[in-house]
């Protein structure tokens, strides 16, 4: 079984505007990339049970994605709740703020057990797709 | 409270109410699969078994089995084997006796005859609880580890899904307590009769991880460990799952 090494902890630096996402209390404030992220992106990949995974676990306001989760809280209202620097740090690495959590770590890679070769020292989303679904997620206002 | 996490509490009230110990993912199927299991007419795993029951008697099993004292031998399993000094499955055993005592050439375990030959032995013990062997408490505590350790990009362990989440649901697919009394069983998302192997393959991969090599030491520990936790269940091989 492989442990993913330190460098590559924060992988696909390509396209960063920071050397590694900076936290500051429970938020990663500065986005990053340089250009800013599309919503209407975002929605697909949350939308995409092969890319977002996300309807996997939650619910959200995606009504012709019939088959969507109840392990999770409903992404409804997300954005009203949270700073976009506070969904980013949800999204980059959950286990920050609850080490058990469920959620997977979209951009980090650190610790992870026994990762298949096609997905080894990868992250799930790339930096401008973390980017695109946190501009969707803040447009979830109710 | 958010009304997700309260419902995270029902299954361990149930727990708490008396509805102890192991569910067969039976249970929380349709009553129309539950149905097309228990139809004996309807049940397309039977084709399987029946295939066995031929292949049984030509490959030369039936030269040292009678079919009747088959009857609770799948319930055993895996169980130890002394040559081995650890777990040997049935898929295993069969392949071994097959090979050394009837002088065949080797079958691979995911070929339509192994399934088959596994599918008629099984069945013999349909509706019989699983009593694990004793002898495998270490295998067991090894698959135990396994089976709780997070693991792949998503970082989730069988426990998670099977234990804490059982009852949820993951996108469309409700999440059974992850038994093994079925196998070989019909799933229809697969459109055949396929192993445990193969299962476990599906959430190993749906986690995006290295899934673990069939018969190897760590699958057979896994694969200890789950009957283990399934003790009583009934074999109910060919079981229907979605
Ligand atoms: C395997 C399950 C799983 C997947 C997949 C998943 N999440 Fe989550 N997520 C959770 C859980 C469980 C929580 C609750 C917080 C916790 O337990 O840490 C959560 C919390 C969140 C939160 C904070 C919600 C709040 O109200 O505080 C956001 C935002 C979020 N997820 C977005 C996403 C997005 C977007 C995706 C996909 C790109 C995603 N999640 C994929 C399980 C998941
Ligand atoms: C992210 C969730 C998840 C994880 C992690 C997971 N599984 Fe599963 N498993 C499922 C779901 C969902 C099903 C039912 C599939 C269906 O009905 O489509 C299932 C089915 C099963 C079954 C078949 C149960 C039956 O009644 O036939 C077994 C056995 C099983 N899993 C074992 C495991 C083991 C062992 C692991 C860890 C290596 C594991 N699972 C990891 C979600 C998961």
């Amino acid at each position: 079984m492989r442990r993913a090494l330190p460098a590559l902890v924060f992988a696909s630096v390509a396209g960063l505007a920071q050397a590694e996402p900076v936290v500051v209390g429970d938020a990663i404030p500065a986005p990053l990339t340089a250009a800013p992220g599309e919503p209407a992106r975002g929605r697909a990949i949350v939308a995409d049970r092969t890319r977002g995974l996300c309807l996997l676990c939650h619910p959200a306001p995606i009504p012709e994605e019939r088959f969507q989760g109840n392990l999770a809280p409903s992404l409804a209202g997300v954005g009203a709740r949270l700073t976009p620097g506070q969904l980013r740090l949800r999204l980059v690495d959950s286990r920050r703020l609850n080490p058990e959590t469920l959620m997977p770590a979209y951009f980090s890679t650190a610790g992870l057990v026994g990762v298949a070769d096609a997905w080894q020292g990868r992250p799930i989303l790339r930096v401008e797709e973390i980017e695109d679904v946190v501009a969707y997620l803040a447009t979830l206002r109710d | 409270m958010s009304p997700w996490r309260r419902q995270g509490w029902l299954p361990l009230l149930a727990l708490l109410l008396g509805a102890a110990g192991p569910r067969s993912g039976f249970e929380t199927m349709t009553p129309e699969l539950q149905a097309m299991q228990r139809d004996d007419a309807g049940n397309p795993g039977m084709l399987s078994v029946l295939e066995g029951e031929a292949l049984f008697a030509r490959e030369g099993c039936a030269a040292c089995h009678a079919a009747a004292a088959l009857r609770g031998v799948a319930a055993r399993y895996p169980a130890h084997d002394a040559a081995r000094g650890g777990p040997i499955d049935l898929a295993g055993r069969i392949a071994e006796c097959r090979e050394q005592r009837a002088g065949r050439p080797p079958l691979p375990r995911e070929s339509q005859p192994m399934l088959a030959l596994q599918s008629f032995v099984a069945h013999q013990s349909r509706g019989l609880p699983i009593t694990p062997d004793p002898r495998l408490a270490e295998a067991r505590a090894e698959g135990e580890r396994l089976f709780r350790e997070r693991r792949g990009q998503l970082n989730l362990s069988c426990a998670q899904c099977h234990e804490t989440l059982a009852g949820g649901r993951l996108a469309g697919a409700n999440i059974p307590e992850g038994h093994p009394n079925g196998y070989p069983l019909y799933r229809l998302e697969w459109q055949a009769l396929g192993s445990l192997q193969r299962r476990l393959r599906g959430c190993f991969t749906g986690v995006r991880a290295e899934p673990l090599a069939p018969g190897s030491p760590a699958a057979l520990a896994l694969e200890a460990y789950l009957f283990g936790r399934a003790a009583g269940l009934p074999i109910e091989t060919p079981a229907v799952r979605p």
